[in-house]
């Protein structure tokens, strides 16, 4: 329910933005969901959109668990991007029912890494890991552009033109295409199995039950005997990994298939590091509800584009309007949980002063 | 290499090296207030693209810097008081509610831009201010003493922080509401108005930091800070949550950044191995936080909200 008010709240916000940019908010709203839900075209891109998110959205809910805020999914998406290009590149001859399975996983090892070493860094060295994932953020593009810019570039790329992206990789590594299905491949069914699988892994493993357990109190998992610093290493290790998955996907499920740098993670990603906290926050950090939390955020990027066309207001309008939604759910459980508290501690009070009150005639009469 | 190591070049080099470090020292100064009196502001990043943009237009339609400036400044108040609600009143987790203000200011700062300027067209700012006599030495006036007042304004500012923080009464109640605002409020201080005052200072100096941004360069685009407001943050832990600390870091990542930029304009590297080179400011950050969290301990009540029935 919260998260629910969290989105309508800052959709009342976008529209006074909307009226104050000379807007029609309804005419911008209608044309907002019908470009994201109102055809099947809309839904297959709704689909190709939500599924980074669902992934970087899952990885979330793993750290987010066990108490570990990962700033880092721009990186870690990159991270794997990069490592499953490379094994593309060199091994590109492999039959495509072990190739693309191999990329995918090189992108989950990259996403790992990159996932592992803040981890490593906040477990034993008592690094704060908001800072450390986003400075590794920073790294991983600039290593993205190098990389893009010289050993793995194009080479008629090198040769005449300036862009900075790969060759044409391997058809044998494209993500199959749905069947019946023009555009959507199976990326998107890869995303809604980790989903599952994540859930599984937090709430039906032996480790699952770690992460939680580190993740609400260490201290009592400590003492529990767990072995919290290397809770804390897998926890950034496999939402780092959800990550790499989603960078590989949308290198080898794009139209172009290569790796494109414009010299930013946001041209190669999206935000969708980013969009994904707000993805799983809406999800109620549930890997299940994850999934429709997707499809509902992916349909308003791709809607922003059609309210874009329709009303003349900039797309960049649902960026903006995600971030309120972000502050509006953490405003309002933080909120909630301080009235619950301070309820209970109210009937606490009321309780002891019964208890006075009952023992005051007692006093009057001796 | 040799071009590099002339005098013109490394004069040219220091100067724009003090260029670049200005707007992240600013919000490296506000975001250290901020984290002395326990509270972690994320959302950097975003206030500087707002206050960037609204200086930015300001100036575009009234040819008035100044007037860029305060608007600037103004964006980061309004900011600073908006956060300050979420997090002292709502006491929501600041790291996550960070994240929400920086994708709010990415987003609206770019569709305010694209809908009422669309082409991005220069603005002038500020003409460097040559400092009598001080300006005139040759080389070392080139260096520090033919800047835009703005920059000076900056590295004013770093004593002035010092002192607010180590010598006035409200930098002994930002201290102690930092460390430990329990004692604090037993005390009599209000751990909820300090914090307020410390947020909405903090985000003043981003939405001044955005502002020097993009008056320095004379342009908006999208995402014009391209992560300095996160640098800033880092800065901040770099420089052990002390002005001078932060200054010293300011400047290493403006020096080697204005050093990158002169290679590449002389041919030295390439422009994939300025890539490469760009990872070192973020590479030493993460190197200083692994010696700052094993030698320096952070304001111990940073992050944490202050709930007086607890």
């Amino acid at each position: 329910m919260v998260p629910v008010a969290a989105v309508l709240a800052s959709f009342v916000i976008g529209a006074l933005m909307l009226l104050a940019l000379g807007a029609d908010p309804i005419e911008g709203y209608t044309a907002l969901l019908k470009g994201a839900f109102g055809s099947p075209k809309a839904l297959s891109h709704t689909a190709m959109k939500a599924m980074p998110l669902l992934l970087v959205g899952v990885g979330i809910c793993i750290a987010f668990r066990a108490s570990v805020i990962n700033i880092g999914g721009e990186g870690q998406m990159i991270a794997g991007a990069i490592l499953s290009t490379v094994v593309a590149l060199n091994v590109g001859g492999l039959p495509p029912l072990v190739l693309v399975p191999l990329v995918l996983f090189a992108g989950a090892v990259g996403g790992a890494i990159w996932g592992a070493i803040p981890g490593a860094l906040k477990a034993y060295s008592g690094v704060n890991e908001i800072l450390s994932t986003i400075m590794l953020n920073l790294v991983a593009v600039q290593f993205m552009n190098f990389l893009l810019r010289d050993p793995i570039m194009d080479p008629a790329q090198k040769a005449s033109g300036r862009i900075p992206q790969t060759e044409r990789l391997s058809t044998n590594a494209d993500l199959p295409t749905l069947p019946g299905a023009s555009r959507l491949h199976i990326g998107v069914v890869v995303a809604v199995v980790m989903a599952v699988c994540v859930y599984v892994l937090l709430w039906r493993t032996a480790l699952g039950y770690r992460l939680r357990a580190v993740g609400h109190s260490p201290d009592a998992a400590r003492y529990a005997g767990m072995p919290v610093k290397r809770t804390i290493v897998a926890a950034l290790t496999f939402s780092g990994a959800m990550c790499g998955i989603a960078g590989a996907i949308l290198v080898f499920g794009s139209e172009s298939h290569r790796f494109v740098t414009d010299g930013s993670s946001v041209g190669f990603t999206q935000s969708a590091g980013f969009n994904g906290i707000v993805t799983a926050l809406f999800g109620g950090l549930h890997p299940l509800w994850t999934i429709p939390s997707s499809f509902l955020f992916g349909g308003l990027l791709v809607g922003a584009e059609a309210m874009q066309r329709a009303v003349q207001v900039p797309k960049a309008l649902m960026v903006g309007l995600n971030g309120l939604v972000v502050v509006f759910v953490v405003t309002s459980e933080q909120f909630r949980r301080v009235l619950r508290e301070r309820a209970e501690r109210q009937v606490e009070e009321e309780a002891s002063e019964a208890g006075k009150s009952s023992a005051k005639p007692d006093e009057v009469d001796t | 290499m040799s071009d590099f190591f002339t005098l013109a070049s490394l004069v040219f080099v220091v100067g724009s090296g003090i260029r670049l470090a200005t707007p992240m020292l600013l919000a490296a100064l506000g975001e250290t207030i901020g984290q002395r009196g326990g509270v972690l502001n994320l959302g950097v990043d975003g206030v500087m693209l707002l206050g960037a943009f609204g200086a930015y237009y300001t100036i575009l339609e009234t040819g008035n810097a100044v007037a860029g400036v305060l608007v600037g400044i103004a964006i980061g108040v309004a900011m600073g008081i908006a956060y300050a609600v979420i997090t002292v009143t709502f006491g929501a987790e600041q790291g996550i509610s960070g994240i929400g203000i920086y994708l709010f200011g990415l987003g609206v700062s770019d569709v305010l831009f694209q809908k009422l300027v669309g082409t991005p067209l220069p603005i002038r700012g500020f003409a460097d201010w040559h400092i009598p006599l001080l300006g005139d030495i040759p080389r070392i006036g080139e260096m520090f003493f033919q800047h835009s007042v703005l920059v000076y304004l900056a590295f004013l500012l770093v004593p002035a922080v010092a002192y607010l923080i180590n010598r006035t009464t409200f930098g002994l109640n930002l201290r102690a509401v930092g460390e430990n605002p329990a004692a604090a409020d037993s005390l009599g201080v209000s751990v909820p108005r300090v914090r307020y005052t410390a947020i909405v200072l903090a985000n003043l100096l981003a939405g001044l930091a955005g502002a020097v941004l993009s008056i320095e360069l004379g342009i908006f685009q999208q995402n014009l800070t391209n992560g300095q407001g996160f640098i800033a943050i880092a800065l901040v832990y770099f420089g052990a949550w002390r002005p001078t600390g932060v200054m010293a870091g300011a400047l290493l990542f403006g020096l080697v950044s204005s050093t990158v930029l002169q290679w590449r304009t002389l041919g030295i590297v390439s422009g994939a191995a300025s890539s490469l080179m760009a990872m070192a400011p973020a590479l030493l950050t993460i190197v200083a936080l692994v010696v700052i969290s094993r030698t320096v301990g952070q304001p111990s009540a940073l992050t944490k909200p202050f709930d007086r029935g607890k």
